[in-house]
């Protein structure tokens, strides 16, 4: 695939880099607010929204702020953007805002927005730095909503505040704590390890795109060529 | 002279112990409990005992098969898991509840980590505290049927001891020691426990260190700060009621999650006894002795980590 177009960038985001299961970024509200499907979906495109914006007027000031600064500057922009999606959450959608609660202003800090402005933003044209933005934006959406649908079908019994399991079924409270986080994230994660490697092994290749993406947002821990470089393996 | 000839790598001389008849051992010793538990909450604690035992078994065969590993239920670990979980259930759950505790407990907490000796946590423990924070309500409905009143030593609550003593009630120590209160199926009984955790000692399965040293700090803590000072009754019912005897002889021993070294075996039992302490006196509810095993399992790498023995001719005092 030609690299930098916007289809690329989509599918790198979505798919390839898929912020929440390939490189584990975005921790913090990935496990706090993934406690329903609608949570997941309202952190996701809220996410999403900012980091469009930010990629967006980062690329466009690229040529502007100096590097040495550049953290502070980045700081400033999607803090500014953040309190904007905050304010207009507070006023249009106040149950998703007070069910998210800290994690809104937390999303200034969200290390997938200063990671892309850092990686991608910083250095590319507005244009596929938008829909690096919004790739990496639906990946995160997916991850989130993936793990808030385990966990509210399993730990509450119902699916988008929908009752799904008969009223039987006794939901296991703890898959809405924060226990069950750790425990559908990790098993998410291996479920699709495992269909990587299912993959890459059809294709006659171990790790997936390895030249391509590069040791440093490679999550094969476990990969020779890591660990002759010094890096990777505890 | 045939003998000196043979080459092979370390180590040359084995002992005959093997995780087979250790986890016999074990099973022997939780014996006596789990009679008591079945005399005391009738036929059906049986059914649980062996709804657990069998879904145990049956999770770690099954996955091992599933993973094309060695198929390795024949070693008695899984019973033992099943067991203690079955002791750590009250009597009234619904039958599913077992179930679901056995497979959690075998498949997440055990084999993912990679099977016996990898688990990071007691196993039955982990699946008792999953149960309690996903079905509270179950997990402490201690009523028992009529048969079983006749002959249990009622508080006023109907309450287990303990949470009885934390309302301020007067408990029974001498039906807390024989085990005809309210509890947990295998907890209730502080003799029938005691038998088993002695006989675990006498058969060198387990040494008094951990046990002991758990028990004692965490009579300490409630004579310090219990509030009732030197009060026989008081510290009596922290000895013997709740899981202190089923948690200190049987599950704060499991060899995987214990350390190794001894001085690491002091601090854990020391760390577990203020904990259980801390978690029953301060905490919102009356028990305690799960939560602080399976958290001290947690700290077991840096315990050891802190307490490696000096090495026979290393460190000490140089002489001028």
């Amino acid at each position: 695939m030609k690299k930098d177009t916007p289809v690329e960038r989509l599918y790198n985001g979505i798919i390839k880099e898929n912020p929440t299961f390939v490189m584990m970024l975005g921790m913090c509200p990935t496990l706090a607010v993934t406690t329903s499907a609608m949570n997941g979906i309202g952190m996701g495109l809220a996410t999403t929204i900012i980091l469009i914006a930010s990629n967006v007027m980062i690329s466009l000031l690229r040529k502007i702020i100096p590097d040495g600064v550049r953290m502070p500057a980045y700081i400033v922009v999607v803090a500014s953007f953040v309190t904007i999606v905050e304010f207009l959450l507070e006023g249009y959608v106040p149950s998703l805002y007070s069910a998210l609660g800290i994690y809104i202003p937390l999303i200034v800090v969200n290390c997938i927005i200063l990671g892309r402005a850092e990686a991608y933003a910083g250095k590319n044209k507005v244009i596929p730095s938008l829909f690096d933005g919004l790739g990496m934006g639906i990946g995160f959406t997916i991850g989130l909503t993936c793990i808030g649908m385990v966990r509210e079908l399993i730990g509450a019994g119902t699916l988008f505040d929908m009752k799904v399991m008969p009223s039987a079924y006794e939901p296991l409270t703890i898959f809405i704590m924060a226990p069950g986080a750790f425990l559908v994230l990790a098993m998410l994660v291996a479920l699709q390890n495992r269909v990587r490697r299912g993959k890459a092994k059809k294709e006659g290749k171990m790790v997936p795109n390895c030249e391509e993406i590069g040791c440093a947002s490679c999550t094969n821990h476990a990969c020779g060529a890591k660990a002759a470089k010094g890096e990777g393996t505890r | 002279m045939n003998g000196l000839l043979q080459v092979s790598s370390s180590p040359h001389a084995r002992g005959k112990v093997t995780t087979g008849n250790i986890m016999g051992m074990v099973l022997l010793a939780l014996t006596p409990a789990a009679c008591m538990g079945i005399w005391n909450f009738g036929i059906r604690a049986l059914l649980i005992i062996a709804i657990t035992m069998v879904s145990s078994v049956l999770t770690e065969y099954l996955y091992e098969k599933a993973m094309h590993r060695t198929i390795t239920i024949s070693d008695g670990s899984a019973m033992v898991t099943g067991l203690l979980i079955a002791m750590n259930l009250p009597v009234n759950v619904p039958l599913w509840m077992p179930v679901i505790g056995a497979v959690f407990a075998i498949l997440v907490v055990k084999q993912l980590f990679g099977g016996l000796g990898q688990n990071i946590m007691n196993p039955a423990l982990a699946a008792r505290c999953f149960l309690l924070i996903s079905f509270p309500a179950h997990m402490t409905d201690f009523s028992v049927s009529e048969r079983a009143a006749s002959h249990i030593v009622d508080t006023v609550s109907g309450a287990t001891p303990l949470a009885a003593m934390k309302a301020g009630e007067q408990v029974n120590l001498l039906s807390m020691f024989l085990g005809n209160t309210r509890g947990t199926i295998g907890e209730t009984s502080a003799l029938a426990l005691l038998i088993g955790g002695i006989f675990l000692v006498c058969v060198h399965v387990i040494d008094l260190r951990i046990p002991a040293t758990y028990i004692v700090t965490e009579l300490l803590f409630a004579l310090i700060f219990g509030g009732h000072g030197f009060d026989l009754a008081y510290l009596g019912g922290h000895l013997l009621g709740g899981g202190l005897m089923l948690g200190a002889w049987f599950m704060a021993t499991d060899y995987v999650t214990r350390p190794i070294t001894k001085k690491g075996q002091y601090l854990y039992a020391v760390i577990l006894g203020l904990l259980t302490g801390v978690f029953r006196i301060m905490g919102k509810s009356a028990e305690g002795v799960s939560y602080a095993i399976i958290f001290t399992n947690l700290l077991v790498p840096l315990i050891e980590r802190v307490t490696v023995p000096t090495a026979f001719g290393k460190g000490g005092k140089k002489k001028a």
